[in-house]
């Protein structure tokens, strides 16, 4: 064997030990136990929101639903361009801009609009995120998996509706009381609303829902009978920049 | 063998030094920013790319020259342009290796940076990016390793050859037009959701490249004497001419498009970019206006052939194109994408010194990977030479 | 014949040293034993058989898991029957009520770090709360 040729075999057992190790050691075997739904769920064929903006435009409610969901799932309290929110106030023209009115009528122009993740119908995020570490579960909720995050922040640009969050630093120092109950995020993912998954699995509804005292439905958008469904039929509502065809799932209520 | 300049004088080591020094302070600020996470950059929740994802459209543009050569080349028959083909190739090899790494400071995750390849999702044009570069990187590591050995040992390359020159032709195409899907296909960025992207994104990189290769050869000349000889430097400055003229044009559709058409959106990304907003000048309006004066400026020396072919004004012009797509790609695209923000509202970005220090050490690497690659390459591109 | 000899048999000395350095450092000091884990009072078993626990747990916790979080299949039914929440923190960190002395006793012995603890929230951590309300599973 010339010395070319067993440089050539050795580089190439060198590059393909790290290619069939990994093969062997992601071979894993199942669990000792199974996985169940538990009785308690609620499901929906397609879970949605209907925010009453004229029940909901103070701002000691803004305040009480936002600390209920923002102290629930350790969100960090920073201020400025890098802050992390799930639920927030924005003004008319900023919550709807393109459709609002203008001049905007003054009960519209001094309202606070809460904003959130329109857990889209045809979610953009999702069609974009490399690793599938942000998916839309069968029931309509757009969730994140933020074990496989890799912080590339794709799903950011492709949010229309800036729903979305990055940790540009450790979280901790801005949750100086964390919650238990619920797990907090690590410095380089994206975060946002969950819809609050892990309570419907509880068999309880969103934080903001049951601390918004009847300002904001939520159910199943399929149900007829559904509160969703019945206050839509009642009045006029909005979603934010239909054009884009994402389908939000929050409705507003003007 | 002509002991060069390149090879022998104390001023090829002074550069690698100079450029080590540039990465090595750029690993360090990268370090600064592994610990303390992206909030050393100037990025924020509304502007969630910038400088880094920049860098990268610009470098992938840059990485994508070969095609320009290899198609005169082998589909055309244009001899005077397989000399400086290796060039070529180690320029892509640099700026792909370069390229990669940008998108990996980017992430706020790097270690689990394998879950691309873990979890593979083909809506994901992120997905994309990562498999075309890869494959275009293995590629032009393969053709330019064959094409040197055989240009050395004084043979024609196999016949076979043209199976994987044709895949990296297709690879470099590739490559361009999945980095401008990345932005064209995402609703409600008004500045990048239009379909006149990617014929951009292909008409830069083929002026940039050439350009940048071009200037490389002039330099080269200046220190070793290697000669690309007057045909080669005409081709490349021509097409250099046209596909920055294109370029240009493009752009002004879709200038004409946004202006005359006003709707909101589109207008407000245009006028922000050159005039701020509500009277508030922004600090990339002045880059937006200079861009522009060299682009017009640049496209004035190099359509007229008799101007084309004046040596003394080439490199002049050639840099004018380079300035002008730089600002185009690497620091107008993110901001004009992100601005307005979805709230209509504007979020102010301007790179920050860490994140200018990170790109900084990036290129000089690319610079280190392609200076050692020419010079092991070059008295072999001498032996053959006229 | 033997080219470079001068580079290549100092090169395989330094080579081989450099490999077998963790062996040698690893004779010269003192012997592993394992570290003695403080369980949790009044407990008797864990999810699992104890000796699959210590063998598998890492593995148990990537299925909880993807199980919890991507299928929405939140309940353990166990070898044994039991029902359990598939929950690092609202199960696991129940019982085991503290971070350090449960989990970090071996990893820091085998100087593994895993980072579940960048995002999941000890129960020791100072400032620490438990929201009511939350309801409870199974």
């Amino acid at each position: 064997m010339r010395r070319r040729d067993f440089l050539k075999a050795a580089g190439l057992a060198a590059v393909s030990l790290p290619l069939a190790l990994p093969a062997a050691a992601f071979a894993e075997t199942a669990a000792e136990g199974t996985f169940a739904r538990p009785a308690t769920v609620l499901s929906a064929g397609r879970w949605a929101m209907v925010i009453d903006t004229r029940k909901m435009a103070s701002p000691a409610m803004q305040r009480k639903v936002i600390t209920a969901c923002h102290a629930w799932h350790n969100v960090p309290s920073f201020t400025g361009p890098q802050e992390v929110k799930w639920l927030w106030g924005a003004a008319y023209a900023a919550a709807f801009p393109e459709q609002a009115l203008d001049p905007p009528p003054e009960a519209l122009a001094s309202r606070s609009f809460l904003l959130l993740c329109n857990h889209c119908e045809n979610p953009p995020c999702v069609r974009v995120c490399p690793t599938g570490a942000t998916f839309k579960r069968d029931d309509g909720i757009v969730v994140m998996d933020y074990h496989r995050c890799i912080g590339c922040r794709s799903c950011m640009a492709g949010c229309p509706y800036g729903a979305r969050s990055f940790n540009f630093t450790d979280p901790r120092p801005g949750v100086p009381s964390p919650n238990l109950e619920y797990p907090m995020r690590a410095s380089g993912v994206v975060e946002k609303c969950t819809f609050c998954a892990e309570r419907l699995q509880r068999g309880a509804l969103p934080l903001c829902v049951e601390a918004s005292e009847g300002g904001i439905l939520f159910g199943d958008l399929l149900d007829a009978a559904s509160p969703v469904r019945k206050a839509l039929e009642a009045g006029l509502a909005l979603r934010r920049k239909p054009g884009l065809g994402t389908g939000p799932g929050v409705y507003y209520i003007l | 063998m002509p002991e060069t300049r390149l090879h022998s004088s104390t001023a090829f080591k002074i550069w690698i030094a100079g450029l080590l020094l540039l990465v090595f302070a750029g690993t360090a600020v990268y370090v600064c920013q592994l610990v303390h996470g992206l909030g050393v950059t100037d990025l924020s929740r509304d502007v969630s790319w910038g400088f880094y994802i920049a860098q990268f459209s610009f470098l992938g543009g840059v990485a994508a020259t070969p095609l320009i050569l290899l198609i005169p080349a082998c589909c055309h028959g244009f001899v005077p342009f397989r000399k400086i083909l290796v060039c070529a190739m180690f320029m892509a090899v640099a700026a792909t290796i370069s390229a990669t790494l940008i998108i990996i400071v980017d992430l706020g995750q790097p270690r689990r940076a394998l879950n691309v390849i873990l979890h593979p999702s083909p809506s994901s044009l992120m997905f994309w990016d990562m498999v075309t570069l890869t494959a275009y990187l293995v590629l032009s590591l393969a053709v330019g390793r064959i094409g040197l050995a055989c240009e050395k040992n004084g043979i024609e390359p196999p016949r076979w050859m043209i199976v994987p020159v044709y895949a990296l032709g297709l690879a470099a195409l590739a490559t361009r037009i999945v980095g401008a899907f990345l932005f064209s296909g995402l609703p409600g960025r008004h500045y990048w959701h239009t379909a006149i992207l990617a014929p951009r994104f292909l008409a830069s990189a083929f002026s940039t490249g050439p350009a940048l290769l071009l200037l490389m050869l002039f330099v080269l000349r200046r220190l070793t004497g290697f000669d690309a000889g007057r045909q080669a430097v005409r081709g490349l400055a021509s097409i250099t001419a046209y596909a920055m003229a294109a370029n240009v044009l493009f752009f002004l559709f879709e200038l004409f498009t946004v202006l005359y058409g006003q709707a909101p959106g589109p207008m407000h990304t245009v006028t922000y970019l050159f005039f701020g907003h509500d009277g508030q000048g922004a600090w990339i309006n002045g880059w937006m206006w200079f861009a522009s004066a060299a682009a017009l400026l640049s496209l004035a020396l190099l359509l007229p052939s008799g101007l084309r072919d004046n040596e003394t004004l080439l490199p002049f012009a050639l840099a004018l194109v380079v300035a002008a797509n730089w600002i185009d790609k690497g620091l107008s695209f993110m901001i004009g994408g992100f601005t307005p923000n979805p709230f209509g509202t504007i979020t102010g970005y301007a790179p920050s010194l860490a994140e200018i220090a990170v790109g900084l050490g990036i290129v000089a690497l690319g610079l280190v990977i392609l200076s050692c690659l020419v010079r092991t390459a070059l008295p072999a591109g001498e032996q053959t030479g006229p | 014949m033997m080219y470079n000899k001068r580079y290549i048999i100092p090169g395989i000395l330094v080579f081989a040293l450099a490999c077998s350095f963790p062996f040698l450092l690893n004779a010269t000091s003192e012997p592993y034993t394992r570290p003695a884990l403080k369980l949790p009072p009044g407990e008797r078993a864990c999810i699992e058989p104890t000796s699959l626990m210590r063998t598998d747990h890492m593995r148990i916790l990537n299925e909880w898991r993807d199980a919890a979080v991507r299928d929405g299949k939140r309940v353990y039914v166990a070898s044994d029957g039991k029902v359990w929440e598939a929950s690092l923190q609202n199960t696991c960190m129940r019982c085991h009520a503290n971070r350090e002395q449960f989990c970090g006793a071996c990893h820091n012995a085998v100087s593994a770090r895993p980072d579940c603890w960048s995002c999941h929230i000890a129960p020791e951590t100072p400032g620490a709360v438990r929201i009511s309300g939350g309801g409870k599973l199974p």
